[in-house]
């Protein structure tokens, strides 16, 4: 499997009255063919964002100021609108949190899911509405031939986040970008959605960014994890890893936040003491220096820097505590690569 | 959707009934009476009598209203008190100028203004809209006498670019060129205010609809910003503009009294300022049946629009 993604070290700077606003800052990850990523973390670390730098579809005073996105080697960091518009619903396309407002009300769903398969597969009108109708089916809704001239309202919402689905994976996108995709939505819709999306990745191989809260998805979909504090990847690692050895003292933190780890069905985020610092006025060491139980008098006035240890998998963590396995890693990594 | 345009115009009758009431108690409540008007100043008390009972003036109002309404269910609107005409026919006479006026502007304000409001939208505080929005509210703002008497001043007078007033050039061949030129001034005051109302609807519709999450699904598909603004972003913001045009339509008929005076322009409202000085009661009740049926048709045709553009909209 080859990288598809690689994400390095971003920064997503957003002009406001008060000045340039960092909501993301040093996010590194990076995803294969097929392979799935979660993105979790309290509420405003800026996963939504990352997610929306990727794509260039940040409010028009948000942009990426430093670090490279490659995607199949093209750095999308650097890329112009015009070639975002290509690659945008064809090889990279989104699904949003909200389906209620994410369709258009005022045109008919054959109109909205046919428009990208229009644009990028270079279909005929009636060739698109035939694909439409098969995309349609394929996430599971019934009567597609009748919905296809139907306005979103007259759909629930996990209707319409179905339909969502088969828009987004209607070009056979390589990668998918989904921000909260279930959390909208009652509790049997969620698995039912995240059943299909299941299905759906293993037919096409698409590879998924998931945006969530809940831990519970997380165990369910993920290959691996990458866990946000304040706008920066504290920890990224497998799935199994994080769940077994959870190493930060920020995912530790999440981890015990969870009252039954056992029970799949309470599996949500609940908060540690103390608050995220504003991005206004970031420390300039550590970023969750005031809520960490083990912080050291360094770690508030020097920056950890994201590193990996040696482990089962690949696992990276920003945070001076392990320092030592990190240098270990290092000096290993750096004798593999003498003696190759 | 038939079923509720039919009840919309059954309810119209009752509205019009009741308007043409008012109307007919207010125009007779107005100081003077068509006689004095008419009649010479050295006509006697006695010759006075007689012309007003000729024309059944001396009886009660009430009365005067039921030979009105009975006339009026017989299709015949009466003749003017003033010129002896009957008064369909110095209606129809006057329409065709003011629907001709009122028509080249509106569409001139809304051709001009609903792009440029779009443009503001999608380029908010920047010097293109800081521009556009301080004109629209210099057109909502500037009275049409002053503005009308402000261009021909300039164009008429000093440029001598455009006749002052009126349709047609008298003696003059009465061409499609030589109405163009009359129309321009007028035109140009009335759509200033017509645009200028516009462009601020359109605006604040616009930003309201740029912000919504589907535009940013409409994006996330590889759309082109043409389309997303033209496609996606417009039909959602029509539902204003509707009320605006819906507003404005009215205008077609009764709105441009002052600038037709201001110009000399022949349509109805000239006719309106002329009946009433004259106190042509029958122009004027025929005037005032007309606007009101205008204003009716024009909210019918809003609210048939509304569900035109807004799938969600539904009367049944
Ligand atoms: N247009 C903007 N202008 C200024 N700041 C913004 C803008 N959009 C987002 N932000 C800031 O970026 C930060 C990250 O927001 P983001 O939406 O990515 O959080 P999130 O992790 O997705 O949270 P949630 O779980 O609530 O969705 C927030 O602090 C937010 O205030
Ligand atoms: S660097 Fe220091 S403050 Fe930050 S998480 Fe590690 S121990 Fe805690
Ligand atoms: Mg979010």
């Amino acid at each position: 499997m080859s990288e598809l993604l690689k994400v390095d070290k971003i920064k997503t700077e957003f002009q406001t009255d008060k000045g340039p606003v960092t909501s993301v800052d040093e996010v590194s990850f990076d995803l294969k063919e097929g392979e799935t990523i979660c993105l979790v973390g309290e509420s405003g670390c800026g996963k939504s964002v990352t997610s929306l730098s990727i794509m260039h579809l940040l409010d028009r005073n948000g942009s990426v100021t430093e670090g490279s996105i490659l995607f199949e080697d093209k750095d999308l960091a650097k890329a112009t609108e015009a070639q975002m518009r290509k690659i945008r619903g064809n090889d990279i396309s989104m699904i949003f949190q909200e389906p209620m407002t994410s369709l258009n009300p005022v045109l008919t769903i054959g109109d909205q899911l046919t428009e990208g398969i229009r644009l990028h597969m270079k279909y005929s009108k009636s060739e698109a509405k035939k694909y439409a109708i098969e995309m349609l089916k394929k996430v599971g809704i019934p009567r597609a031939e009748g919905i296809i001239d139907e306005y979103p309202h007259k759909l629930s919402g996990g209707m319409r986040q179905r339909v969502m689905i088969a828009m987004a994976l209607s070009c056979k996108p390589k990668l998918l970008i989904a921000d909260e995709p279930t959390t909208a939505l009652d509790v049997t819709i969620q698995a039912q959605i995240l059943e299909l999306m299941k299905k759906l990745r293993e037919e096409s191989n698409t590879a998924i960014i998931l945006i969530t809260h809940d831990l519970g998805v997380v165990a369910e979909m993920a290959d691996k994890v990458a866990v946000m504090y304040a706008g920066q990847v504290v920890e990224e690692t497998d799935v199994y890893t994080l769940f077994d050895n959870p190493k930060h003292p920020y995912t530790l933190g999440l981890m015990e936040s969870i009252p039954h780890i056992t029970n799949p069905d309470d599996m949500r985020l609940t908060s540690i003491p103390g608050s995220v610092p504003s991005a206004r006025n970031m420390p300039k060491g550590c970023r969750f220096y005031d809520r960490c139980p083990h912080a050291m008098e360094r770690c508030l006035a020097e920056k950890p820097e994201l590193k990996s240890i040696e482990d089962k998998q690949a696992h990276s963590i920003r945070c001076f505590l392990y320092e030592n396995e990190e240098k270990d890693y290092e000096k290993k990594h750096a004798e593999k690569e003498v003696s190759s | 959707m038939l079923q509720y345009i039919i009840r919309r115009i059954l309810i119209a009758i009752p509205v019009l009934f009741g308007v043409t009431v008012l109307n007919f108690l207010i125009i007779n409540l107005a100081p003077g009476n068509p006689v004095d008007m008419m009649v010479n100043p050295s006509a006697t008390p006695a010759q006075l009598a007689a012309t007003k009972h000729a024309l059944g003036l001396d009886q009660p109002v009430w009365v005067q209203y039921w030979n009105w309404l009975v006339q009026l269910l017989h299709g015949n609107l009466g003749f003017s008190y003033s010129t002896r005409e009957p008064v369909t026919q110095i209606l129809m006479a006057h329409v065709g100028p003011t629907v001709l006026l009122m028509g080249v502007s509106l569409i001139v304000g809304y051709l001009i203004a609903i792009p440029l409001g779009i443009i503001c939208a999608r380029k908010q505080n920047s010097w293109i809209d800081y521009i556009v929005t301080g004109f629209s509210f210099f057109g909502i703002s500037v009275p049409h006498f002053f503005l009308g008497l402000g261009v021909i001043y300039v164009f008429a007078s000093k440029l001598l670019w455009f006749p002052t007033g009126s349709m047609n050039t008298l003696g003059g061949d009465g061409s499609f060129i030589d109405t163009f030129n009359h129309l321009v001034l007028p035109v140009l005051v009335l759509a200033t205010g017509i645009g200028g109302n516009m462009v601020r609807y359109v605006r604040s519709s616009m930003l309201d609809v740029l912000g919504k999450d589907y535009l940013r699904t409409a994006k996330a598909k590889g759309l082109s910003q043409f389309l997303i603004t033209n496609k996606h972003a417009l039909r959602n913001s029509l539902i204003p503009i509707i009320t605006v045009i819906g507003i404005d339509i009215p205008l077609l008929i009764g709105g441009a009294i002052v600038t037709e005076q201001v110009f000399q322009w022949p349509g109805l409202g000239l006719l309106t300022i002329q009946s009433i000085t004259s106190r042509d009661y029958s122009t004027l009740m025929a005037i005032n049946l007309l606007a009101a049926c205008t204003v009716l048709f024009a909210n019918l045709l809003t609210d048939i629009l509304y569900a035109v553009a807004d799938p969600r909209i539904r009367y049944d």
